[in-house]
């Protein structure tokens, strides 16, 4: 459980879903989702491998389009934005990969600056340099600046990923399985970092896991996604409180009963 | 940029509907080549980058075998030239057959293979390991940043390569001149030159350009559009090299027709 309080502001929607469709071929993955995510909140989608979870998330930072429905992303109208607003809204939302998604031909001080080089040509290099450092403290790696993405655990990976994402300031986060294949202590860490994110950069994130470990520890609200619709959706109480469902009573059984 | 897939059920046959809609996703793949590539901003420096690593990675290669080439191409046709008395046309032979023909296919079949190969496993790699939808999603024009500037250095240096592996090849058809029959250098190349015309440099300019291009966009093409995990990055490598290989064959042909018409 969180050690603090989130400010949540109930008014402001930084994210709204309805409606929404998506299917590759005859594999229908989304089937009517509606999502809110408001200022400051953290919400877990939680649901079994192949649900369509990512698929969420791409089609709100327009990896993919949805085949109907509205997606509504900090005031924008998402699936119909022009090249240049698309450009200023994904400055605002993070995307933060699996595997990091690191660039292999670069140092770790270089995949940070990456961003910050290409979307504000104007910045100088010791300032671009402060910020690197800044963030890399913040993800508790700053010794590995020079270091090359090989070089890294999983773990460390993921951080520098999440520090990438962090460097350009976003107001929203997308976590897509952050504590996939992990052991369980550098969970802890990447689910602290979720929170210290959360408290530090007044972030708003939506977090794709099936980890209900990760779920409980970072998640405002959890949304329980079964045959490309949401289940259930509130605390992690009200969800897991009665197991009434068989994917939740299943959820539950395995991560906190083996 | 999403790829028109075909439906689950062919329009025509599976075989027939998947090239065409190939064939149509690669004209908008270049179609959006030229869109990019004259848009600012302009990365110069990636650009530059692409041009020097391409360049110093096919240089000693192409320097061996445009020195092979000219040697071996020398030795071939001196014994029949040599029944008519006329060794003395060897540097001219050599000069048309590597600046005409050998220079620009050699240089670009050797492209293809490394430059092409190496460009189809990287952007494969980086498709697959999700990292050009990092950039995306980082507000980078993944396209612009990747593709335009490999497409550009690959029909940039292609041309440079083939000038440099022509200088080579009859530098390497000097030295066996040189042997047997004690010419000089300044007595072969002004043989050599003699009988080459500006529609001999511009053709060979113009083939080699198209070729850089050829391999650029097919094994640009085959990287980004890489699927099937790392199975998909060797795939991709692959696929750049045989199409290319195959393309350039193609435009040879194309190319030779439409400057013999005009000579």
């Amino acid at each position: 459980m969180k050690d603090f309080t989130p400010e949540i502001d109930w008014n402001d929607k930084v994210i709204s879903i309805r409606g929404l469709y998506k299917s590759f071929g005859p594999n229908h993955v989304l089937q009517g989702i509606d999502l809110d995510l408001y200022k400051g909140e953290n919400i877990v989608v939680l649901g079994r491998s192949g649900t369509g979870k990512s698929v969420l998330i791409k089609i709100i930072s327009r990896l993919l389009y949805p085949d109907a429905g509205t997606v509504n992303v900090l005031g924008q109208e998402v699936p119909n934005l022009d090249v240049v607003t698309l450009r200023e809204l994904r400055l605002k939302v993070g995307f933060c990969f699996q595997n990091g998604a690191l660039y292999d031909s670069m140092t770790v001080g270089e995949n940070l600056a990456f961003p910050l080089r290409r979307n504000m040509p104007g910045m100088s290099k010791a300032e671009r340099d402060k910020r690197v450092a800044l963030v890399l403290e913040a993800v508790g790696l700053s010794q590995t600046v020079d270091q090359m993405p090989s070089e890294l655990s999983g773990g460390q990976r993921k951080r520098i990923g999440i520090g990438r994402t962090l460097i350009l300031r976003p107001e929203i986060m997308l976590y897509d399985e952050p504590t996939a294949g992990l052991d369980p202590i550098t969970c802890t860490e990447i689910n602290n970092l979720i929170n210290e994110v959360q408290r530090r950069f007044k972030t708003s994130s939506i977090i794709i896991t099936h980890d209900l470990t990760c779920a409980k520890a970072t998640g405002d609200k959890i949304a329980v996604m079964k045959g490309g619709k949401f289940i259930r959706q509130g605390s992690f109480d009200e969800v897991f409180g009665s197991n009434d469902d068989e994917l939740i009573q299943e959820f539950y059984d395995y991560n906190f009963i083996q | 940029m999403e790829s028109i897939e075909p439906s689950e059920k062919p329009v025509i046959t599976k075989g027939i509907d998947h090239f065409f809609f190939n064939f149509y996703n690669i004209l908008k793949f270049i179609g959006r080549f030229f869109v990019e590539a004259f848009r600012p901003p302009y990365e110069i420096r990636e650009f530059i980058r692409q041009c020097y690593y391409i360049g110093n990675k096919s240089l000693l290669l192409i320097t061996l075998t445009g020195f092979i080439t000219g040697l071996v191409f020398t030795k071939q046709s001196r014994p029949s030239l040599a029944e008519f008395g006329a060794t003395s046309w060897l540097p001219s032979l050599i000069s048309i057959a590597v600046l005409r023909a050998l220079a620009p296919l050699v240089t670009a079949l050797i492209c293809a293979g490394k430059v092409g190969s190496s460009i189809g496993a990287e952007l494969a790699s980086m498709k697959v390991t999700e990292q050009i939808d990092a950039m995306e999603v980082s507000a980078i024009n993944p396209f612009k940043y990747l593709v335009v500037t490999r497409i550009m250095a690959t029909t940039v240096c292609l041309p440079i390569l083939m000038f440099y592996n022509g200088i080579v090849a009859m530098f390497g058809s000097f030295v066996d001149i040189h042997l047997n029959e004690q010419t000089s250098l300044t007595t072969f190349f002004q043989n050599g030159f003699q009988n080459i015309s500006f529609l001999d440099f511009t053709s060979s300019l113009i083939k080699a350009t198209v070729y850089g291009f050829t391999v650029g966009i097919v094994s640009c093409y085959q990287g980004y559009h890489a699927t099937q995990g790392t199975q998909g990055v060797g795939k991709a490598a692959n696929v750049s090299v045989v199409i290319s290989m195959f393309l350039i064959f193609i435009e040879e042909v194309i190319i030779v027709q439409v400057i013999n018409a005009l000579r």
